[in-house]
Parts: C-alpha cells; sequence; structure tokens
C-alpha cells in the first residue's frame, strides 16, 4: 500500500493532527514502508475466524448502584489548562 | 553492603531489624541519583522532600512496629503511573504540566504496603518505543555503557535499577517495554498475565494489551512485588477475578533439582527469525544447557504464527492508540495551544505541538487502518491473526510449562542508531510481543553479556495466570548462573 501526500493530510485531519508540509513527504514514506510490511496479513487464511479483542474475561462486571460523593469541580477541573470557576472554556463552538 | 545494592529482600531484613532506617537508605539513594543520573537520565522527577518525608514515616510506622511489606523501601516508578501530586508525564510534552488529582491502583497498593516513591523515571512518550529515545524530556543511556540505549519504553526504570538508584521500579509493557529493557540492563522483569494487576490510573496505550508489571534486582524481588500490585479492582473491569497465590512460594524449599519435571519449549519459528545476533544466540544456547542440568526437559514446539505477529502488532497497537491519546485534546488537562482559529484548530494544533514524531506516527497509521473502506482489511484481519496467535499459544501450553526465548534478537544498540528507521525498530520487538499478544505472562533474567560487555537476557513466557512457573524457573536460573549480585560502575 503506497500512501500519498494527499492521504496524509486526509488521515491527519480525520486524527486531528497538523502535519507539517515539510514533513509530509517523509510521513508518507514511512507510513507506505510500514503498511507494505502489514500487507504480509494478505497471505494469512482468516476464513472463519473469529476476531479476538484481548485476552480480558468476557464477562459482564456489574455494581451496585450506589450513591456516592463525588471529587467535586476543584479536583476534576484541577488540570485545566483554561477553566472559569466550574466550566472548562473551549474555542467558540456556535457560530 | 553498600545501602545501593540493596535488593527489597535485603532492604526489608535491615530495616526490620532496625539497623539501617529509611530515612539513611532513601538519603543515601537521593545522593547517588543527584551524583551519576546527569549522566544516566533515568528519572524525569525526583522529589528529595516528599521522598524523605515519606522515609520519616517508614522509620516512625517500622519503631511502632507498625509493619508492612514494603515499609521504607524506595522504588522507582514510570512516569505513566498516576501519583497524587506527583507530576505525571508519561515522557511526554503534552502532559509537562499534569499533576493528577488520584494514585493509580498500584500506586494505593504500594503506598499502603509502606514503600516511599523515590522518583518518577524516564521511558518513550506514552509508552511508544523500544529505546527510551522517544521520550520529550531527555536520553537515557545504559548504564553498562553510556553509548548505548537501555531499552524501552521502561528504559527509566530498567535504568534506574540498573544503576541502583532504587531498590526495585515498576514499568508497564505493551509489547516488551518491561522485559526488553530489563534485558538490556541485566536486571529481572516481570510482565504479569493480562488482567492479573489492575490498569487503573495507568495512562493508557493499548488497553488490550498493556501491563504494569516489576522491574528488580533479583527474581525474589519480583514475585514481593507482584504479591502486592496483583488482584482484582472495582476500577478496573478488565482486571482478573482470580486467587492472587504468595509468588514467594515459588522459591519455598527450593532444591537443585526443583526444576525436575518441568519442560521448556522451543519454538522452531523463533529459531529461524531474521537476524539474531550470534552473541544472543550463544547465551540463549547456553542458558538452555543450564536449564537441562536443572533437570528441565527442552522440546521442540511451534508458534505456527510467529510471522505476523509483528505485523498484526503493528496494526492493533496503534488503533488503540489512537483511540486512547484523542483525549489529550487540550481541554480537560495538559498542554493547550491559545492561538488557534476554532475549536477543530485548537485540536489539531494542541495534538500536532504536544504530541511528538513516534506517537504521531502511530495515530496516524491506527486512524487509517479504522478509517471506513479499511477497517475490515487492517483492524478487523489482524484481530484475526490475534485469534490465531492465541491459540497457538494454547496449543504449546499443552505440552510444556514454559517457552524459552531470546528477549531482543540483539543486544542493546548504539543512541541514535534506529531513531529514524521505525519498521527496524519494531521488528526488533519479535520475540516479545506476542506475550502481550496473547495476554500470558512473561520474564527477562539476565544470562551473559556481549563481548562489549553489554547484558543479555532470556525470556520465559508461560500460561495464564502462571507467574509462578516463571519464578520457579527463573530462580533456578539465577541460582545457577549468578548474575544477580553484578551490576555497572558508574
Amino acid at each position: 500500500m503506497k500512501i500519498s501526500t494527499d492521504e496524509v493530510t486526509k488521515i491527519a485531519h480525520l486524527a486531528r493532527l497538523e502535519i507539517d508540509e515539510s514533513q509530509k513527504e517523509k510521513m508518507a514514506d514511512q507510513l507506505s514502508h510500514i503498511l507494505q510490511y502489514i500487507d504480509k496479513l494478505k497471505h494469512v487464511d482468516v476464513e472463519g475466524i473469529k476476531l479476538s479483542s484481548g485476552a480480558a474475561f468476557m464477562n459482564n462486571v456489574l455494581r451496585n448502584d450506589e450513591l456516592k460523593v463525588s471529587p467535586g469541580p476543584d479536583v476534576t477541573l484541577a488540570n485545566a489548562p483554561l477553566r472559569d470557576e466550574d466550566f472548562y472554556i473551549v474555542p467558540r463552538i456556535v457560530k | 553492603m553498600e545501602f545501593c545494592e540493596l535488593t527489597i529482600g535485603d532492604a526489608r531484613k535491615l530495616l526490620f531489624d532496625r539497623q539501617i532506617t529509611s530515612f539513611e537508605l532513601t538519603s543515601a539513594l537521593l545522593e547517588r541519583i543527584k551524583k551519576y543520573d546527569d549522566e544516566i537520565g533515568a528519572f524525569i522527577t525526583v522529589d528529595k522532600d516528599l521522598a524523605l518525608e515519606q522515609a520519616k514515616k517508614a522509620d516512625q510506622d517500622i519503631s511502632d512496629d507498625n509493619i508492612s511489606a514494603l515499609t521504607g523501601v524506595p522504588i522507582a516508578l514510570k512516569d505513566l503511573l498516576c501519583t497524587k501530586g506527583i507530576k505525571t508525564t508519561c515522557g511526554s510534552k503534552i502532559l509537562d504540566n499534569f499533576i493528577p488529582q488520584y494514585d493509580g491502583t498500584v500506586v494505593s497498593k504500594l503506598k499502603e504496603n509502606g514503600a516511599v516513591i523515590i522518583g518518577k523515571t524516564n521511558m518513550d512518550e506514552f509508552a511508544m518505543g523500544s529505546s527510551t529515545e522517544n521520550s520529550s524530556y531527555k536520553i537515557t543511556t545504559n548504564p553498562w555503557n553510556r553509548e548505548y540505549v537501555p531499552g524501552g519504553s521502561s528504559g527509566g526504570s530498567a535504568a534506574a535499577v540498573a544503576a541502583q538508584f532504587c531498590c526495585a521500579a515498576l514499568g508497564t509493557d505493551t509489547g516488551g517495554s518491561i522485559r526488553q529493557p530489563a534485558s538490556h540492563c541485566g536486571v529481572v522483569g516481570l510482565k504479569p498475565t493480562y488482567g492479573r494487576v489492575s490498569r487503573f490510573g495507568l495512562v493508557s496505550y493499548g488497553s488490550s494489551l498493556d501491563q504494569i508489571g516489576p522491574i528488580t534486582k533479583d527474581v525474589r524481588d519480583a514475585a514481593i512485588l507482584l504479591n502486592i500490585i496483583s488482584g482484582n479492582d472495582k476500577m478496573d473491569s478488565t482486571s482478573a477475578t482470580v486467587d492472587v497465590p504468595d509468588f514467594t512460594r515459588a522459591f519455598d524449599q527450593f532444591e537443585k533439582d526443583s526444576l525436575k519435571g518441568m519442560t521448556a519449549g522451543i519454538p522452531k519459528e523463533y529459531m529461524s527469525v531474521d537476524g539474531i545476533d550470534p552473541e544472543v544466540g550463544k547465551v540463549f544456547n547456553e542458558a538452555k544447557k543450564i536449564l537441562e542440568a536443572l533437570g528441565v526437559k527442552i522440546k521442540d514446539i511451534s508458534l505456527p504464527h510467529t510471522d505476523y505477529v509483528v505485523a498484526a502488532y503493528y496494526i492493533i497497537a496503534p488503533c488503540e492508540a489512537s483511540s486512547n491519546l484523542a483525549r489529550f485534546d487540550g481541554v480537560k488537562y495538559g498542554f493547550r495551544e491559545n492561538a488557534c482559529e476554532d475549536l477543530i484548530d485548537m485540536y489539531k494544533k494542541t495534538k500536532s505541538k504536544g504530541f511528538g514524531p513516534e506517537v504521531q506516527r502511530r495515530i496516524i497509521i491506527g486512524t487509517y487502518a479504522l478509517s471506513a473502506g479499511y477497517y475490515d482489511a487492517y483492524y478487523g484481519r489482524a484481530s484475526q491473526v490475534r485469534t490465531l496467535i492465541m491459540e497457538d499459544f494454547s496449543n504449546a501450553f499443552k505440552t510444556c510449562d514454559f517457552i524459552l526465548s531470546p528477549v531482543a534478537p540483539a543486544p542493546a544498540f548504539k543512541i541514535g542508531e534506529n531513531i529514524d528507521d521505525p519498521l527496524t525498530m519494531y521488528l526488533t520487538d519479535i520475540f516479545t510481543l506476542s506475550a502481550n499478544m496473547a495476554g500470558v505472562p512473561g520474564i527477562s533474567v539476565p544470562a551473559g553479556y556481549s563481548s562489549k560487555g553489554l547484558p543479555i537476557g532470556i525470556q520465559m513466557m508461560a500460561k495464564r495466570f502462571d507467574e509462578m512457573a516463571l519464578l520457579r524457573a527463573g530462580y533456578g536460573f539465577e541460582k545457577t548462573i549468578q548474575l544477580d549480585k553484578r551490576f555497572p560502575d558508574l
């Protein structure tokens, strides 16, 4: 699989990343190189094989629905880069 | 015996017998860190005052006879384990100012057992790397030779133990990040079974692969730490509801013939991996002979899908990473770029300035593999291959107690040697990735040295929740080869 610089731009947008123009060519080459290697998965016969998402026990984990004290905004928002009292501040969303 | 040489086992004995104080021990280690860590670069954060405060409290507890398993023992933590009130960076600029408001479960458990947290160790950013060169903060050098990498991603933890800056450390392992640096630094590293240890408060990279585990000076210490950190936790729904045995029982009444009756499998596919360094091959063959002499039966086995492990892993891990790392968007914590046009632009500028190149590369691979039209071909197929890899392991463990292999194809490489070639770096993970894919435990134990004096370890992997087999075999091996008391001169 060969990845073009346009595709890098497109995927980067989906990932909410901004790749510097000067780095796009290098990123496209490295990705192509990695994906070419990954293409070897095509040689595995996976007909009828189920998907595995890991080695966790696939049981449902339940707990009692009990009221507990929340840590509160001072703790929850302690690391907020920008806040206005109990609110996070983000750039304007509604124009 | 010097303070810095103490294992957890040694330190406990001296502390609990009141022969030394935790204040003396902690001060001596802090002094050693001050003297040598500019060159080694094992730590991102050392909070001297906090460590000494904990040591004083431990000394008080000991004099009050209020003694727990680790009272007064200095332990280092990889810097992606959340520590309440202590900066936790994950080796990334994006978390440069992040101060967790709670302790991860393993950290709480260490504290409940009286441990002194001596510092937070350097790592590849968000645990993505095999050399600790991807840290946004510093290069960590191999204590055995400063021109070489310590391995990664828990390179700071492994270097801190090898440099004798702490009695032991915790690392995390998503694809070998405990075992490989332990091998490169000549210390013991144990990745527990997936689900054995709670991941609550571990900053996630690949949630189906990540496990926290001990990096120690000897196998006994790994069992001591595993006893403390294991167990079901209601804060992590993937932590297993299985009993935790006393792992130190693995060493009870240990005799010369204690390993008799065990069978070690050697996968034939591992022996034909390209580029195994002859010195690694030599150490591995010697290790095989030592185990045979201890009565372990050696058997050829097959893990038929070995050739696909790296490819499947480097889809699954980046897919999980691209999802997990989406949270670092400049809103709730960490770095934020304020010079932006709108919300999307803020996300983009924050992440692009905050994440380093390898993290961005893996996010892009993951996003691509999960995007519409490619999901089945990449993530879907890799997850099917993962099923086949898990079946390979289940089948193998029907005929052997543990699988024996090298940890890495070569000893530590030179700093800078592979930094521009991500695929070559990924391929060096061949022997360690499978344990994470299959969820089985693995241990790395020192087994020899290259001609340049760099340590080389061997790996043993056992079936799920059978860490006991690894500890027994590892202990028998360690007692015979006796490399556990060897440390580099700084």
